[in-house]
């Protein structure tokens, strides 16, 4: 048994953005391609937290949803504990579902308001057959102390909690399972940062709790600094940078996250005098060619203009771009 | 002492709903001077878009200003009739809003708004209101300006929007742009580059900001001083660095211990008990009592009003009351 948890290799996704077919046909278009993700590889250990960073449009969103199989890859493969994931076969998702959970950013939008919090917390464990009759409800009840609520909110709706309250309710839904890898998409960016720090520090206890392996999806880079062991910086669909955690922070490779970290305002106050961030990021239905950050990047040459590059690594993590290799 | 730009004394704003009055802003008061960017912070619901908006006469009915007063250079608009207020609102005050796709109207050109926002204010002729357009557009960082300027919003990326929406809000040339989260719909590279355009482009003009946010790295890199709301009320004032470094208001010192940075080293958050209490809920006395790890029975009673603690700087907190000097 290796200790990798999950292994995604060549994880690729293509929408399709074209117009209609009749359009198509009419103004004589072409079928249209948006890349979501392009070839991104990472491992995830047992009981790390792997944290995937990105501006928006960077396919970290994407990324999760095909690693808890809400979205079909259009290439590569997903291995969860040395199992390939098999889209087309509903039985083995099913035996696979049951180890990893999601909890998602917006605790407004993914608590069913008709439910009551219990019924929300015992869906996975009735749909999994995990227990029955009275030990259901105990189970619940369980499960709202661990996250910080008391077990009599089990008869509440939703609309009764706070933000941060609910997003305890997301944790304890997603914790009843029993998973063992949980995906958390952007899990604090939706409340304020008292609650936050909440939320951060129930998510490092119950990881010490139960072993659990995070993969943790944020724009945050502070929050991520915070919570992560190795961290994958995403441009464009593209991994362009996996660290050790402070690493990242300490000696950032790829100049997307030097340029990341220099425009993070600043609390310390040292009065650091920030490079200028240049441009936006493109449109990724007609990304640059060759590497996707040249039209940004103060160190691009020729090369990154025609040629994508690969992951080559560097001490301590790896980094896909050229100027690195040359001269330092 | 010069006579502050802007003054705001115990303003108070109440939403009046089926089940009570709503408190949203209870008595708070503060100046802001000449040239100065004075950063306004809280959680939501603290009241810092509220505020904003009473300053500017944008207060949605029911809602009203139900006490204290606002005045421009000495002169009071918080009760003006609204056609007197409209020429004030875009002439004198400017206002950049969150949200770059909601505050552009998307069936008029760039161009039309500009220069219809100029001609409104300003007694200028059209072409010379297109040349002070196509001036400000270019100032504020938008390539092209001369020919960008005909398109519509939607030919602009989120960052370029923010940018025209920064350069509507100060074409008529005003004294204070207040800012409401103009970066919160926007990325972390972004956000640098708007940020240093708002804060360059005011200075160079000599308009004083208001900067509305829930993101105190923005504050600390950007503004002179610091305002923390909580539940509608004022918790501390005072100089940026002071307040960020040394944060006497226990509330601030509990936000900026939950807020991760890229150079902590400790493993832990502090995290706040709780969270702000409803508006129809505000505890007696000292609105954060429940949550504070400080309280004592004064608290609990009575309303504590700012404090004056030299250097600029007022905390609401009895802590600092001299008859309580013991209590230290």
């Amino acid at each position: 048994m290796t200790d990798a948890l999950l292994q995604v290799q060549g994880l690729t996704r293509y929408f399709d953005v074209s117009k209609p077919w009749l359009n198509r046909v009419i103004e004589r278009s072409e079928k249209q391609f948006l890349t979501a993700t392009a070839d991104v590889s990472f491992e995830i250990k047992r009981g790390e937290t792997f944290a995937l960073v990105g501006e928006s449009g960077s396919g970290k969103s994407t990324i999760a949803k095909m690693i808890v199989a809400l979205l079909e890859p259009s290439a590569g493969t997903i291995r969860f504990d040395g199992q390939t994931m098999n889209f087309q076969s509903s039985a083995a998702m099913r035996a696979l579902r049951r180890r990893f959970q999601m909890i998602f950013q917006d605790p407004f939008a993914s608590l069913n308001p008709r439910w009551h919090v219990g019924d929300i917390i015992a869906e996975p464990i009735r749909t999994f057959g995990l227990l029955r009759g009275a030990a259901v409800m105990r189970e619940v009840g369980r499960l709202l102390d661990i996250v910080g609520l008391s077990s009599a909110d089990a008869g509440k709706f939703p609309h009764e909690f706070s933000g941060g309250q609910r997003q305890r309710i997301a944790i304890a839904r997603a914790l009843s399972s029993k998973p063992e890898f949980i995906v958390c998409d952007e899990p604090t960016s939706a409340l304020d940062v008292s609650v936050q720090a909440q939320i951060l520090n129930l998510m490092r206890d119950l990881q010490d709790e139960f072993g659990l392996t995070y993969l943790l999806i944020s724009h945050d880079l502070s929050v991520v600094r915070h919570m992560s062991n190795r961290i994958g910086v995403l441009y464009l669909g593209r991994l362009v940078e996996v660290a050790d955690g402070k690493k990242l922070f300490t000696e950032p490779q790829h100049p997307y996250s030097r340029m990341l970290l220099d425009a993070v305002p600043d609390l310390a106050l040292s009065g650091r005098r920030r490079a200028q961030v240049q441009g936006e990021i493109p449109n990724p239905i007609s990304p640059p060619p060759g590497c996707a950050f040249h039209p940004r990047c103060p160190l691009a040459f020729d090369r990154c203009r025609a040629e994508v590059p690969q992951p080559t690594p560097p001490p301590g993590g790896e980094a896909a771009c050229f100027a690195l290799g040359r001269s330092g | 002492m010069a006579e502050p730009l802007l003054s705001v004394r115990d303003l108070v704003v109440e939403f009046p709903t089926r089940r009570g009055t709503l408190r949203a802003i209870d008595r708070v008061s503060f100046d802001l001077k000449e040239g100065e960017v004075l950063g306004m912070v809280g959680e939501s619901g603290a009241g810092k878009s509220i505020t904003g908006a009473a300053i500017i006469g944008l207060i949605e009915p029911p809602g009203r200003i139900a006490g204290g007063e606002v005045r421009l250079r000495g002169e009071r608009i918080d009760n003006l009739p609204p056609d007197r207020m409209r020429r004030v609102r875009g002439r004198r005050i400017g206002k950049v809003f969150q949200d770059p796709l909601t505050s552009l109207n998307p069936l008029y050109t760039v161009a039309r708004q500009l220069t219809e926002t100029i001609r409104t204010h300003l007694d200028v002729n059209e072409k010379e209101a297109r040349r002070r357009a196509i001036a400000l557009l270019d100032r504020v960082g938008i390539p092209a300006a001369a020919r960008r300027i005909d398109d519509y919003p939607h030919h602009f990326s989120g960052g370029m929007r923010q940018r025209v929406v920064i350069a509507l809000a100060l074409c008529a040339e005003p004294e204070l742009v207040i800012a409401d989260e103009p970066t919160t719909a926007l990325d972390v590279s972004v956000q640098a580059q708007i940020i240093d355009v708002l804060k360059e482009i005011c200075a160079e003009r000599g308009a004083a900001v208001m900067l509305i946010t829930h993101d105190m790295g923005v504050i600390a890199e950007t503004a002179d001083r610091v305002a923390v709301l909580y539940a509608g009320r004022l918790a501390e004032i005072g100089p940026v660095r002071d307040v960020i470094k040394e944060a006497e208001h226990p509330y601030t010192a509990g936000l900026m211990g939950s807020i991760p940075t890229l150079t902590q080293t400790s493993d832990r958050l502090v995290q706040i008990p709780g969270s702000m209490p409803r508006l129809n809920a505000i505890p007696t006395g000292c609105a954060f009592n429940p949550r504070c790890t400080k309280v004592f029975d004064r608290c609990r009673v009575e309303r504590p009003d700012p404090i004056d603690r030299g250097s600029g700087r007022q905390v609401a907190c009895w802590l600092y009351d001299r008859a309580e000097a013991r209590h230290d």
